[in-house]
């Protein structure tokens, strides 16, 4: 279990966590979600002690580690960057934790190369960083945060710097991996389908404060504001309605309750097409339907359509 | 094709011209009545004692501002407090200052009626070594510093959310990272502490066979008319330098260990 509470950290002039108070359930995996600059990445840095708050407490497993050096934390903490040791070999690399620990010579072995095994860089344990792609850094990564038996798991946008197609193995391996272990883990990203896609809790993050925390299905079918549900997918605002494009149904004939609009361009992301359309009032929205709609609809570019959204939100302060 | 040659034969021109021509000449006058002459000129007592105190000073200032160099290199890139910037541009003073302003600061410093006069300093060895550190100071720390820019902190906080302790974590993360550029700085500091003559000259008194550096030597059997001997000490201190400097390329790291 981590506990934030009240967190406030000030960069000079800047106050990048405003009075932020969080809590991480023990065994879950918990994703921070916002916008650069929201605080995400200094709140994680915070609960590892690899920055100082200026306000608030954080507890773990129930105790106070506020003034306890970042060594001392038993944290595990993943860096975008990996931040690997270039002139140790991934062996050396994953088994630091354990020989700055001074752990007898056979259970370092056996243990390296368990995690080694753990996450398929068995073969490669006498290349250097260097010698890696980014992906099997990151893993890298992966294995000496998790050579220590950390009580929790810290991961700053563990993917950020890795091409999309590994990204998604990543995380996806990345969420196996914890269903195994069941170790605490956060981590902090921006890309609201990796958060929705690996984490069970989402805490979306904005300027500073939290704005909502929910599991990924209910941020998205309930969002608390607007900023949140702006974040976490594409959003059409009409006035103070907003439309998410899936909900925009295209009729070829008006019935009443619609409204009409030409059809301005047609992208086609392979089973997925998004039809950009212009209302006669000059307001823009996009509409996403399947492959087989838009053939049956035979949409062309310049067609009029009718609109009616099947479901919308208005938010109220 | 021409460009290509001609940036050659001009950078290979101005090697030679500037640098070879010179330094070959001394060779070339030390052996000119074969190796028996300069043997005997860099054998004699004071000769020898020259070399002593040359390899003293160069033993004492070079360790201490290794040391030194790491730490304040350390201190100028990864703590922030006030007047950083300060300890930074001060450590470039001795490349600023005259040799000469060096030695008569001491000079008035420890000398007769100085703020800390009387403690044997000037004119015997303690002052020259002083000197010596002085001007040889920079050179650790110009070479580490950019390393430990460039390396920034994330290796070192890995290694301190994996549990490694402050010493820890330098011996085993930010030493590999930076001993190359160590290495390189010490054999700079060497050359400089081998070779410093103006700073020395001042504080030394020049009393032959007590307080007489190599470069010293060089100096005052020239003077004396002694173009032989004056040579031999000058080439022995050539080669002095000399094999410091192929030290330091079979320092350098090769391409792609790092």
């Amino acid at each position: 279990m981590i506990e934030a509470r009240g967190i406030v950290k000030r960069f000079g002039a800047f106050t990048a966590l405003d009075g932020v108070s969080v809590d991480v359930p023990t065994g879950s995996l918990t994703a921070l979600l916002g916008p650069s600059g929201s605080g995400k990445s200094t709140l994680l840095r915070v609960i590892a002690g690899l920055e100082k708050p200026d306000a608030g407490q954080v507890l773990l497993d129930g105790e106070d580690v506020t003034s306890t050096p970042t060594q001392s934390r038993g944290v595990g903490f993943v860096f975008q960057h990996y931040a690997a040791f270039k002139h140790m070999t991934v062996w050396d690399n994953v088994a630091f934790g354990l020989t700055v620990r001074k752990r007898p010579r056979s259970e370092i072995k056996r243990r390296v190369n368990e995690l080694l095994d753990l996450v398929q860089l068995g073969g490669l344990a006498k290349r250097y960083p260097a010698q890696l792609s980014g992906g099997q850094r990151q893993r890298m990564g992966l294995a000496r945060a998790l050579a220590v038996d950390p009580k929790v798991l810290l991961l700053d946008e563990p993917f950020g710097a890795l091409d999309a197609r590994v990204r998604k193995e990543l995380r996806i391996w990345l969420r196996r991996l914890h269903d195994e272990t069941h170790t605490t883990t956060v981590i902090v990203t921006h890309d609201q389908e990796e958060a929705m896609d690996v984490a069970d809790r989402v805490v979306v993050m904005n300027a500073g404060l939290i704005e909502q925390t929910a599991p990924p299905r209910e941020l998205y079918d309930h969002p608390a504001n607007e900023f949140v549900m702006s974040f976490v997918g594409p959003v059409n605002r009409l006035g103070d309605t907003f439309i998410r494009p899936h909900d925009v149904e295209l009729l070829l004939e008006p019935n009443g309750s619609t409204q009409e609009a030409m059809v301005q361009r047609l992208v086609h992301l392979g089973f997925e097409v998004r039809v950009e359309l212009v209302r006669d009032d000059g307001e823009t929205l996009s509409a996403q339907l399947t492959r087989e709609q838009v053939e049956g609809l035979e949409l062309q570019h310049g067609q009029i359509v009718y609109v009616r959204p099947t479901r919308q939100t208005v938010f109220t302060d | 094709m021409i460009g290509k040659y001609a940036l050659r034969f001009f950078s290979l021109g101005y090697l030679a011209v500037l640098l070879v021509a010179p330094v070959g000449y001394v060779f070339w006058r030390t052996f000119e009545h074969g190796v028996g002459p300069a043997w005997d000129a860099v054998t004699t007592p004071d000769a020898l004692h020259a070399l002593k105190v040359t390899l003293i000073l160069a033993a004492i200032a070079v360790p201490a501002n290794t040391i030194f160099g790491v730490l304040c290199a350390l201190a100028i890139v990864r703590h922030r407090y006030p007047g950083a910037g300060i300890v930074n541009a001060v450590v470039d003073l001795p490349l600023a200052l005259s040799p000469v302003v060096v030695g008569l600061a001491l000079l008035l410093l420890y000398g007769r009626g100085g703020w800390l006069a009387g403690h044997g300093v000037v004119f015997a060895l303690p002052g020259m070594v002083l000197a010596t550190i002085f001007v040889s100071l920079p050179f650790v720390v110009r070479e580490v510093v950019p390393v430990l820019r460039e390396i920034g902190t994330e290796q070192e906080q890995a290694a301190a959310t994996l549990g490694a302790s402050a010493v820890q974590t330098f011996v085993r993360v930010t030493w590999p990272a930076i001993r190359y550029a160590t290495a390189y700085g010490i054999v700079l500091t060497t050359a400089r502490a081998l070779g410093e003559f103006g700073a020395v000259s001042v504080v030394s008194g020049r009393l032959a066979g007590e307080t007489e550096s190599l470069t010293l030597l060089v100096q005052d059997r020239y003077q004396s008319f002694d173009i032989t001997g004056a040579y031999a000490a000058a080439v022995l201190l050539a080669l002095l330098s000399m094999a410091t400097l192929l030290l330091m390329t079979r320092l350098k790291p090769k391409e792609g260990t790092q």
